[in-house]
């Protein structure tokens, strides 16, 4: 309440031209997310949690309506600068970890900073450190394929918190991983969010959900339920 | 809390750069080798191709300059352009280019030396031993105007160009077979029907354009026209004092010739550099057209790196998003692909270069007396070529991969 929003929606709308038809991925959304809050977004299939994790990933554009982030309109920002926010403000968790193959544990890792300019002697610093926090220094040379499954996530969990980000977007992270290997994951990613980074997890999990301080239920692309409005309400 | 900073976003460093697109060409080792080999073929066409062609005109023009040096040549019949045209040898001929007229020339002050030359062919036999063999009738500065060099013995003695003794100067393959390991110096020999003593022979050089002077027979000029019943000349040949001096001893042997035939230039007056610059200039178009045959294998080259990214743009969908939602921008992800394109045909051009250049020693090996070395403007353009069509091909892939939507392409698995 005192704290300004780090995400603010307001009547966000996405739309998706399906030959003749339209689906209304999203319709006139309003959410509001303060800085260091653990958000599950849940579910059915089709309701619209990765569409609306993508829109505030900046990976896609609304059709309507306003996204302000950090206070700062970012709907019209250019790709590049779109791109910048991205590399400095965000992280990707995915479902299906997206660990390019053919690169080590460690260059999976490094790819943000690679990618953001930042100089060989910093990276392999900042690398260094991930690798330890995430207990993944024997794993450093190590290609995607000869890692487990929750290796793997752990592995792009790092690559997600290697440039600091402010927010990070999980989309059902624990989706391809057993339930104790999952529990870890998201674990690491409840750390995260006590150190004071904003979490958003979509998940189908009822239990993980649970664990989040605030649950927003999506359904036909609509908020059919938000836990931190109905707590003010009461 | 702390905002979005305004900084400028550093782009990705150039090594960074470097080792990615090296990092994605090696993921797929069979993809990049067939690239690589097809541009390194069209380099090593252009190499191979040119060497071949240039040294086509090195060895013509070698040949050419060891007939001898600051040479004018006087060969009867009269061509329109003044050029070297070898439609000269059959034009028909007005007026006998004589002895006379030879001898005429001597009064040309740029001339320094000079010899006529008649050639027929004959039978040369001693012993038993017989041998069809190219006969010149010349006088005693053949040698020096010509270039040539006596193995043994002299060559013809300085005398009346009208009478000339039966003295012969043998070619160093002729003396070979028909001596063998025997003295040939003092043997008589029949040639035609003319008995000749041998004084000299030539050292072997294996060299002279259309006239090998190693299996030349060489008698005095006087004699050889009694032996082919002939008036005329085939040939004046002509040293001048200088190179300089090369255009005005063809105006004075114009002139000179043009008084004595009554006022009509009956004859073509042609310099060895005219020669030269002429099959320089035939056969450096050659070589040039040789090289644009061999670049067009290049741009097909280039079209296949261009088709070959654009699947590989396909396969590393997924990892485009990736690099998207990560913080790439649109230009890093088009550098990256470009950076590939670039070091694939790099690689090719190099590979190409040295199969081409092992190519052209190969065949240097193979004919020692052929200069197969492939000309620089042909090595850089063929490089050049390969490596802005690799560049160039690869902007449509890169592009393609810059403009993915990353949604659409993480979703992809
Ligand atoms: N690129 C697209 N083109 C057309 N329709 C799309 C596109 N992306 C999503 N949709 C549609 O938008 C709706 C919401 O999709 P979204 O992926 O956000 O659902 P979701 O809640 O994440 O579902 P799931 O739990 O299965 O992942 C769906 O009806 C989907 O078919
Ligand atoms: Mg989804």
């Amino acid at each position: 309440m005192s704290n300004p929003p780090q995400i603010e929606l307001r009547g966000v709308e996405r739309v998706f031209q399906l030959g003749d038809s339209q689906v209304h991925a999203l319709r006139r959304l309003d959410v509001s997310i303060a800085p260091g809050e653990y958000v599950a977004v849940m579910g059915p299939s089709g309701s619209g949690k990765s569409t609306l994790l993508n829109l505030i990933g900046l990976l896609d554009r609304p059709n309507a309506g306003l996204y302000l982030l950090e206070g700062r309109d970012v709907t019209t920002l250019s790709p590049d600068e779109q791109a910048r926010v991205r590399s400095e403000r965000i992280g990707f968790v995915f479902q299906s970890f997206h660990l390019v193959p053919r690169l080590t544990a460690a260059e999976n890792i490094a790819l943000p900073l690679t990618l953001a300019g930042i100089a060989p002697r910093e990276r392999a610093e900042r690398v260094a450190l991930a690798l330890a926090d995430y207990g993944l220094e024997a794993r450093a040379d190590h290609r995607p394929d000869q890692l487990s499954g929750g290796q793997r996530q752990r592995v792009a969990i790092a690559r997600a918190t290697v440039m600091q980000p402010a927010v990070i977007l999980a989309d059902e992270p624990t989706g391809n991983l057993d339930r104790a290997t999952g529990e870890e994951v998201i674990r690491l990613l409840e750390q995260l969010n006590g150190r004071g980074v904003t979490l958003i997890i979509v998940t189908h999990d009822p239990n993980l959900g649970n664990r989040a301080r605030r649950q927003l239920l999506m359904e036909d692309g609509e908020l059919r339920h938000d836990s931190a409005l109905e707590g003010a309400a009461k | 809390m702390s905002a979005i900073r305004r900084s400028r976003h550093p782009p990705m460093r150039a090594p960074d750069l470097i080792r990615f697109a090296r990092d994605a060409a090696m993921g797929n080792l069979l993809r990049t080798a067939l690239l690589v080999l097809s541009v390194a073929i069209g380099v090593a066409a252009v190499v191979v191709l040119t060497a071949l062609g240039d040294g086509a005109r090195r060895y013509v023009v070698n040949e050419f300059s060891s007939l001898g040096s600051n040479l004018v040549i006087v060969l009867p019949g009269r061509s329109e352009t003044g050029g070297f045209n070898p439609a000269n040898a059959i034009t028909s001929t007005p007026r006998d280019l004589t002895i006379n007229d030879a001898q005429a020339l001597l009064r040309g002050t740029a001339i320094r030396r000079l010899a006529p030359l008649l050639v027929g062919t004959s039978e040369i036999s001693v012993d038993g031993k017989l041998r069809e063999v190219m006969v010149a009738g010349t006088t005693t500065q053949f040698i020096q105007v010509r270039n040539l060099a006596i193995a043994q013995g002299r060559f013809l003695p300085d005398e009346d160009w009208e009478r000339g003794s039966a003295e012969a100067v043998i070619g160093a393959t002729i003396r070979d077979e028909l001596f063998g390991p025997e003295p040939a110096l003092g043997k008589l020999v029949r040639i035609g029907d003319r008995r000749f003593r041998i004084v000299g022979v030539l050292k072997a050089s294996g060299q002279g354009l259309g006239m090998n002077s190693d299996e030349l027979v060489i008698v005095p000029v006087a004699l050889a026209q009694a032996m082919f019943n002939s008036n005329t000349l085939f040939r004046i040949l002509i040293e001048s004092r200088s190179r300089e001096d090369i255009p005005a001893a063809k105006a004075q042997a114009e002139e000179i010739i043009k008084q004595r035939h009554d006022g009509e230039l009956d004859v073509t007056v042609i310099t060895q550099d005219a020669m030269l610059a002429t099959f320089d200039r035939l056969l450096g178009v050659m070589t040039m057209g040789v090289a644009g045959i061999a670049a067009i294998s290049l741009a097909v080259a280039g079209i296949l790196v261009m088709n070959v990214m654009l699947v590989s743009v396909a396969q590393r969908t997924a990892e485009i998003g990736l690099l998207k939602a990560l913080g790439a921008t649109g230009s890093a992800i088009r550098l990256t692909f470009l950076a590939e394109a670039a070091m694939l045909s790099l690689a090719g051009a190099v590979v190409g270069f040295v199969l081409g250049h092992a190519g052209a020693a190969l065949i240097r090996h193979l004919y020692p007396t052929f200069p197969a070395y492939p000309p620089a403007w042909a090595v850089l353009a063929g490089l050049a070529t390969a490596l802005a069509s690799g560049i160039l091909f690869g902007v449509t892939p890169a592009r393609r991969a810059a403009a993915l939507d990353p949604i659409q392409a993480l979703s992809k698995r």
